[in-house]
């Protein structure tokens, strides 16, 4: 009897926005849980509070509650849906926390929901460290040996009998303060003081180091009848001491032999048998000590993790799926493998490839931050390749990451270590940081032994060995190029081979070569060297695949199959980076579903390991490739000969800038919907001005400048501020509002070539830099619309942002309907929108930004793709935007989509021959709800940068909050962002100067609702004058954070830090003017940041916080599921 | 010597070809590098283990094979002593995608290919050996030539190796004589084990010390020298080829039946089926890996497990035997029981070298066949 049938509903619990250590593998992994939960008939509710995931998709389960993941909600929806069971384990740790908080209230008790998956015993002995190390203990698991100390004598006594190098953590400290290694008693007694006078509760943690060794993964499942299985296991290329969310890691395990790696499974499973995980997926990290083999436990998460979700698109195994199976009371040998379909899920894949994993980090937007790996994972997102050989797998992640290399080294951006001396690049290899690894590549290539670099940094000889082969590789090259031999006569079919097989790009050897990459290509296809695409598919070879899941070699045997149908490719968006996420994601997830359903093949090309994209079933082909040209046109190429009515075209807009950049490179005739020309007019500056005054629509006063010079020039006949910023760009990378004439210069310096932008490629020196007025205190406005071939235009919402203009889009909330535009600017906004999508000849999703000030239009910018905004549209209005831009861009008309149902009734459509004298009406088809987005930062993640928002974006995530009016779904989305707005308490305010005004509004409001209030002098003075009086004035504080002098004899009651460390003050609102050494604001700011208190930055939020807390107060939250969420139908539509 | 590079600049070109005429191209490793007139002939199998290339390198199981690694990179942590399953390799050759430069383990001793040429074993390395893999997988079981030669002389020789179909194989691999093997440290044994060496992996004989002392017996010993040796249980081993050249040895097994009990893992499982009446033949391509999950008819627990063999049991109607494991991909035979006759027999390896430890207790179920005798 396999299936529990005692159960009929099961809620399962999401992981929230997108932040940096938990990203999209939990929408991959929840969504697969959903459908695998539905497959088996049981009535699934979920609630989630990101509405850019699939999994919140409303045709996914019964009953989706896009909700803050915080107790009170979720009672609320327990109340309401009554669910049997709850399932934690897929949501990540946000899932896993809050359900042992839902157990530890006894809600879960209280509406008789039975936890699966996971017991609430099981989640405390993995989590909880010490009880984790108790339990290893039992089973004869060695674990790092540790001990608390209080005092020196104590620190000394522990440390001694563990023996040296030793590791001092002090407990309750943030940002890793104090934290060090010791080496000898010396060291240790400094360090041990150290960390004793930084700890608060005085306590350090003292723990053998095993900084250096070996780290390794196993990812196990275990079953009800205790059957255990290890999916996959991954070795990393860095040593312990780097989180291995940051470090570069290997599938399958390289340098383990057979017995160590038996003795590590044997341990595995006695670890998730003693920490109890019943049925599920478990990852377990071990350390070996690379001189003597010896293996220690190190930590172990009894849930479905980040690594699973890498092992399972390594090995083609669903972990999540059969998660979800085994819990609902499946057993391993009742789960048939989908990739082979005949044998059963109880085995373990073998595979006959390598799978690298390298991380993406965001540094440089986060000035302040030191781009050094450590203890604590940092970055934001991660590309994953495959290859017959480490080599090849590994140069095609380095090109898949997009940071403009064409691989591990051979290429422009190699020359930035040519600087330095063997010593110095020594030095820096020993530190992990992002180019580590390329500078690893280029100390072998200079003939440092990789002896040596093992003695620096501790990686093993395997892993620099192969990376010396491709070094090896490239000084043939050199030699060929010096020898001035000649590409078409002296690079023989052999040597092609050779090169392509240990993963080199057609750009990198066009490069060091000096030649056109079309031209290398060329010769490469000429020479009988093309691409062969192998199966990923469990076992090996052994049994026939029957799933489409495929990565490109150079080998002698292709193995796709004939196409039984007409195929459009989708270029999805490439690995996680601020500006660039699980938005895009979602749109080419949709779009694979919405051409499958418009009866084509969906081809998905995209090499980001965590995202439902990269899901073998989400396309009818899958290549888990980088998405660069030449791994695009080996794909189109190669699709176009799988016969059956051919290869259709290419979508390049629903994937962010990734494929957008590739537009331009693709035959035109392939590209499907908007043409590569219309892209570029939209991205070019200067044809975008011209095209706008042709238009007659308003644009800030702005100038295209090409140097300093011109920019100061520009800068001061528009007027200072302005904003500046660069063309082919995402999320607002280095765009800067610039108040004065020294700003200018360094940002220009920024984007020069040689600044760090240029390196990035995001920008070439023939792409001018446009000059813009800045406009302060303007509304920014988004609208997102799909234009179809005929000419007719859908507009999907219109989104007031929250923030005023200047604050980048991604960062700033917004809401739909929007809030306080009068019904005369929409229309305005309608127009244009109508009219520059025609201008722009646009067939498909199309993005406006605009910015209102004083009633007039601007517009900022406008995007021919799909924005960030598509998914939280999709959920605030119930119209599939995403599929309906899909379909119309592979050719159908809204007509007919209207005709077929896919866009509902009432949805805004503007007919191609609507002008703007046709008598219109409001948007007919409203909801009851307004929805708003949040933007989730990762600043808590990173404590030395300024909390403050800025046109350069800087958010990892979202969230959304629904409710019936603007105040409470404000409110829901802070919740969402654990940015809570308390409804009473103390308030902390210090307003820049023109913010105070408005500032005023938001003090008379919080004092009704009987907050007290403490600001600085000047904000204390405006507010005291305008009927408001403060009840706390506090002093401003100096550069080092203490109270400024002050001469004259006002009482000051502390500064605002004394306040929020003596947990006076629940809310933080400080608004700054400008950039630059504002040190009271920051040092608030951070302080605010690193004690959890909600922090606001700008005087619009704090206004939209004011009114949510009478909202709250007064009406109380209350849930809605999507499904119930209705929307109405005007009786006017607008005429064709 | 030290393996060269992966991208094979000094390496002699090397060709495997298939007895039907497919073709693969790689080049010369092992002694293939030093003699370009040797010529390796064998039958193919794939193993898809992801580690453990030198146990089956040196499990004598393998004659008369030439064995190629699903996964690419081999040799990577070398070569430590105590992993070897024999004294030398027996297989004819190695086929392989990839060697790295030198191997990392801190227990290696030498580097796989050294190893391979001080063992006068050919490899071919660079090899599309998912292709190979993928060609077996589909035509099931073909004889191959590898080596430096011309493609037709290499053909010839592919289509002159006789395969290991109706082959004795176990009279090239088993113990001339018979000897003690015995496991220091290991105090108040009781128990006396006969194994019979049909081609013994290492490991099974030290599982095998661990129930008590083991006497290793060349495969031709009779019944009546077995029995006469007063030993508590007889061990039937490992080995090479069909089961069907064999019955020299199913004979003398059916003569022990019911008088001791007995063990048998993989060709001693086959040969134990055999005795008692059952049939075997020869699978398509066999299974070779570490992975295989098997279910054990007496509970609902599943075993991952280590196997090698080429060779399965058929039994139609035994009255006397009782089929105790199938396997879960294809339901072929992994275990049986003769309950009147006290043996038992599995076609997997519970001693796994290489693979999981999942059913070690196979061996705990024989020492309580022979404690309870």
């Amino acid at each position: 009897m396999p299936k529990r049938n005692d159960i009929s509903s099961i809620l399962l619990i999401g992981s929230g926005p997108i932040v940096i250590g938990q990203a999209c593998e939990f929408d991959y992994s929840g969504t697969q849980a959903c459908r695998a939960l539905k497959e088996e008939g049981f009535r699934v509710v979920l609630v989630n509070s990101n509405p850019a995931t699939i999994m919140t998709d409303p045709d996914l389960v019964d009953a989706t509650y896009i909700e803050p993941l915080v107790v009170d909600v979720v009672e609320k929806i327990i109340a309401r849906e009554r669910p049997d069971a709850l399932l934690p384990t897929l949501g990540g740790q946000t899932a896993l926390n809050l359900a042992v908080e839902l157990a530890e209230k006894n809600i879960l008790k209280k509406y008789n929901v039975e936890l699966i998956g996971a017991s609430i015993d099981a989640i405390s002995t993995a989590e909880n460290r010490e009880k984790f190390k108790i339990a290893m203990t039992e089973i004869g698991l060695a674990v790092p040996e540790s001990g608390f100390a209080h005092s020196l004598e104590e620190a000394l006594a522990v440390g001694e009998e563990i023996g040296y190098p030793l590791i001092i953590r002090p407990s309750y400290i943030l940002g890793g303060k104090g934290t060090g290694i010791a080496k000898d008693r010396e060291e240790f007694l400094r360090l041990a003081a150290e960390g004793l006078d930084v700890s608060p509760i005085t306590e350090i943690l003292v723990e053998r180091s095993i900084a250096g060794w070996k780290e390794y993964e196993l990812e196990v499942m275990r079953d009800k009848n205790d059957n255990c299985v290890v999916i996959c296991g991954i070795e990393n290329l860095d040593p312990m001491g780097v989180h291995t969310g940051d470090s570069i890691t290997v599938a399958p395990i390289q340098t383990l032999s057979d017995p160590e790696y038996q003795k590590m499974r044997d341990a595995a499973f006695r670890c998730i048998r003693r920490v109890g995980v019943e049925t599920g997926g478990s990852n377990i990290q071990f350390a070996v000590n690379p001189a003597t083999g010896e293996q220690l436990v190190i930590e172990m998460n009894p849930r479905v993790s980040r690594s699973s979700a890498l092992a399972s698109k390594a090995t083609g195994f669903p972990i999540a799926k059969i998660a979800a199976k085994l819990a609902v009371g499946y057993s391993l040998d009742e789960i048939r493998n989908d990739i082979t379909k005949k044998t059963p899920a109880s085995f373990e894949p073998t595979i006959d490839y390598v799978v690298t994993k390298v991380p993406r980090w965001a540094f440089e937007k986060l000035p302040g931050t030191k781009a050094v790996l450590g203890t604590r994972m940092q970055s934001v997102g991660e590309v994953m390749a495959i290859g017959r050989t480490f080599p090849e797998s590994l140069q095609k992640a380095m090109r898949g990451l997009e940071k403009g290399r064409f691989g591990l080294n051979c290429d422009p951006a190699e020359r930035t270590w040519d600087a330095f001396s063997d010593g110095e690049l020594l030095e820096k290899v020993a530190v992990a940081t992002p180019d580590r690894i390329f500078i690893l590549e280029t100390l072998l290539r200079r003939g440092v032994s990789p002896d040596v670099i093992n003695g620096h940094t501790g990686i093993d000889i395997w892993f620099l060995d192969q990376v010396r082969l491709i070094a090896e590789q490239r000084k043939f090259l050199d030699l060929f190029a010096a020898e001035k031999k000649d590409l078409s006569s002296d690079f023989d079919r052999d040597t092609w081979k050779i090169f392509k097989q240990s993963g080199f790009s057609d750009a990198q050897i066009a490069w060091r070569l000096g030649l056109d990459e079309d031209f290398v290509r060329r010769d490469r296809l000429d020479k009988g060297v093309v691409i062969t695409y192998k199966t990923v598919d469990t076992c090996a070879g052994e049994f026939d695949a029957e799933t489409p899941y495929y990565y490109g070699t150079f080998e002698d045997e292709d193995e796709l199959r004939e196409a039984k149908k007409q195929r459009v490719i989708i270029l999805g968006s490439g690995p996680n980076r601020i500006g660039q996420g699980i938005e895009f994601d979602y749109c080419c997830v949709h779009a694979a579903l919405a051409l499958r359903e418009a009866g084509y093949e969906a081809v998905m090309v995209n090499c980001n390991p965590e995202t439902v994209s990269t899901d073998y079933d989400t396309s009818d082909r899958l290549y888990f490739e980088p998405v660069t040209y030449e791994d695009v046109m080996s794909v189109i190429e190669k699709e176009q000969r799988l016969g059956a009515g051919g290869l259709k075209g290419v979508v390049v807009t629903l994937g962010g800038q990734t494929p957008l950049k590739l537009a331009g490179s693709i035959p035109d005739d392939l590209i499907l919907g908007t043409s590569a020309h219309s892209i570029d007019l939209a991205e070019d500056r200067k044809m975008w001005s011209q095209l706008l005054s042709e238009l007659g629509i308003s644009q800030p006063k702005g100038a295209l400048v090409t140097n300093l010079e011109e920019a100061k020039a520009a800068a001061e006949s528009i007027g200072f501020p302005v904003l500046v910023r660069p063309s082919y760009v995402l999320g607002g990378r280095a765009m800067e509002i610039v108040y004065d004439t020294g700003d200018l210069a360094r940002v220009m310096a920024e984007l020069s070539a040689s600044g760090s932008l240029g390196i990035e490629g995001g920008l070439s020196a023939n792409r001018p830099i446009l000059i813009d007025r800045f406009l302060e205190d303007a509304t920014e406005v988004d609208v997102d619309a799909v234009r179809d071939k005929n000419g007719d235009l859908l507009i999907g919402a219109v989104l007031e942002h929250v923030e005023e203009a200047g604050i980048h889009s991604g960062d700033s909330a917004c809401a739909t309907p929007p809030p306080t535009l009068p019904e005369d600017v929409v229309a305005v906004i309608k127009d244009y929108t109508f009219r520059i999508a025609a201008a722009l000849a646009v067939v498909g999703p199309l993005n406006v930004q605009y910015a209102v000030k004083d009633g007039k239009v601007f517009v900022i910018e406008a995007n021919p793709r799909a924005s960030r905004t598509v998914p939280f549209v999709a959920k605030a209005t119930g119209v599939p935007l995403a599929k309906i831009a899909a379909r119309v861009i592979a050719g159908e008309s809204i007509a007919e989509l209207t005709g077929s149902g896919i866009i509902p009734e009432g949805v805004d459509v503007f007919g191609k021959d609507w002008t703007r004298d046709t008598p219109t009406a409001a948007s007919a088809r409203q909801s009851e709800f307004v929805c708003v987005k949040e933007a989730v930062l990762p600043f808590d993640r990173f404590p030395d940068v300024d909390a403050l928002l800025g046109p350069e974006m800087r958010s990892t995530g979202e969230v959304m909050g629904i409710a019936p009016n603007f105040g409470l779904a404000f409110y829901k989305s802070q919740l969402a962002a654990s940015n809570t707005i308390p409804r009473s308490g103390g308030v902390f305010m210090s307003l820049a100067d023109h913010d105070k005004p408005q500032g005023l509004k938001v003090a008379k409001i919080l004092q009704e609702n009987g907050f007290k209030i403490a600001a600085t002098s000047g904000t204390y003075d405006y507010l005291s004058e305008n009927g408001v009086a403060p009840d706390i004035l506090v002093a401003k504080l100096s550069m080092d954070g203490k109270a400024e002098s002050d001469t004259s004899d006002r009482h000051y009651f502390g500064t605002a830090v004394d306040l929020i460390e003596q947990k006076l003050v629940h809310l933080v609102i400080n608004t700054p003017r400008g950039r630059g050494p504002h040190a009271d604001g920051q040092y608030i700011r951070h302080v605010a940041q690193v004690n959890h208190i909600p922090l606001i930055t700008t005087v619009s939020a704090a206004k939209a916080a004011a009114s949510s807390i009478g909202e709250v107060n007064s009406k109380g939250l209350d849930v809605v599921p999507l499904q119930e969420m209705h929307f109405f139908t005007g009786a006017n539509q607008l005429e064709k | 010597m030290q393996s060269s590079d992966i991208f094979y600049r000094d390496r002699p070109k090397a060709l495997l070809v298939l007895e039907n005429g497919e073709v693969f191209e790689g080049y010369a490793a092992g002694a293939l590098l030093g003699d370009p007139s040797l010529t390796a002939t064998g039958e193919v199998v794939f193993n898809t283990a992801m580690s453990g290339y030198l146990e089956v390198t040196s499990d004598p199981s393998y004659a008369g094979q030439a064995v190629v690694f699903t996964y690419p990179h081999i040799g990577n942590y070398g070569v430590a002593p105590d992993d070897e399953e024999s004294g030398r390799p027996y297989c004819r050759a190695i086929i392989a995608r990839s060697l790295p430069p030198r191997p990392s383990n801190w227990r290696s001793e030498i580097d796989f290919e050294s190893y391979l040429i001080s063992h006068g074993l050919a490899m071919i390395v660079g090899v599309d050996t998912r292709r190979l893999t993928r060609h077996i997988a589909k035509t099931g079981s073909l004889t191959c030539a590898i080596g430096r030669g011309s493609e037709s002389s290499l053909l010839e020789a592919a289509k002159k190796e006789p395969g290991t179909l109706l082959q004795d194989l176990v009279k090239g691999v088993t113990t001339d004589e018979k000897y003690f093997y015995s496991q220091s440290g290991i105090s108040g044994k009781r128990i006396t084990v006969a194994a019979m060496d049909f081609g013994v992996k290492k490991s099974m004989l030290s599982d095998l010390a661990l129930l008590g002392d083991v006497v290793v017996l060349p495969a031709e010993t009779t019944a009546e020298e077995i029995l006469a040796m007063g030993v508590d249980g007889v061990f039937l081993s490992n080995g090479p080829g069909d089961p069907e050249a064999l019955d020299y040895i199913s004979s003398t097994i059916a003569d022990l039946l019911s008088k001791v009990p007995i063990m048998g893992i993989c060709l001693g499982h086959q040969l134990l089926a055999r005795a008692v009446g059952a049939g075997t033949y020869k699978m398509a391509f066999g299974h070779h890996g570490v992975n295989h999950p098997v279910r054990s008819l007496d509970g609902d627990r599943i075993e991952i497990t280590s196997q090698n063999h080429n060779y399965a049991v058929a039994i139609d109607n035994l009255p006397d035997v009782r089929v105790t494991h199938v396997n879960l991909n294809d339901n072929v035979i992994e275990g049986l029981e003769i309950p009147k006759a006290n043996a038992i027999s599995v076609q997997y390896h519970p001693e796994s070298a290489p693979g999981p430890h999942d059913s070690k207790y196979v061996f705990d179920k024989f020492k309580q066949m022979m404690i309870k005798n």
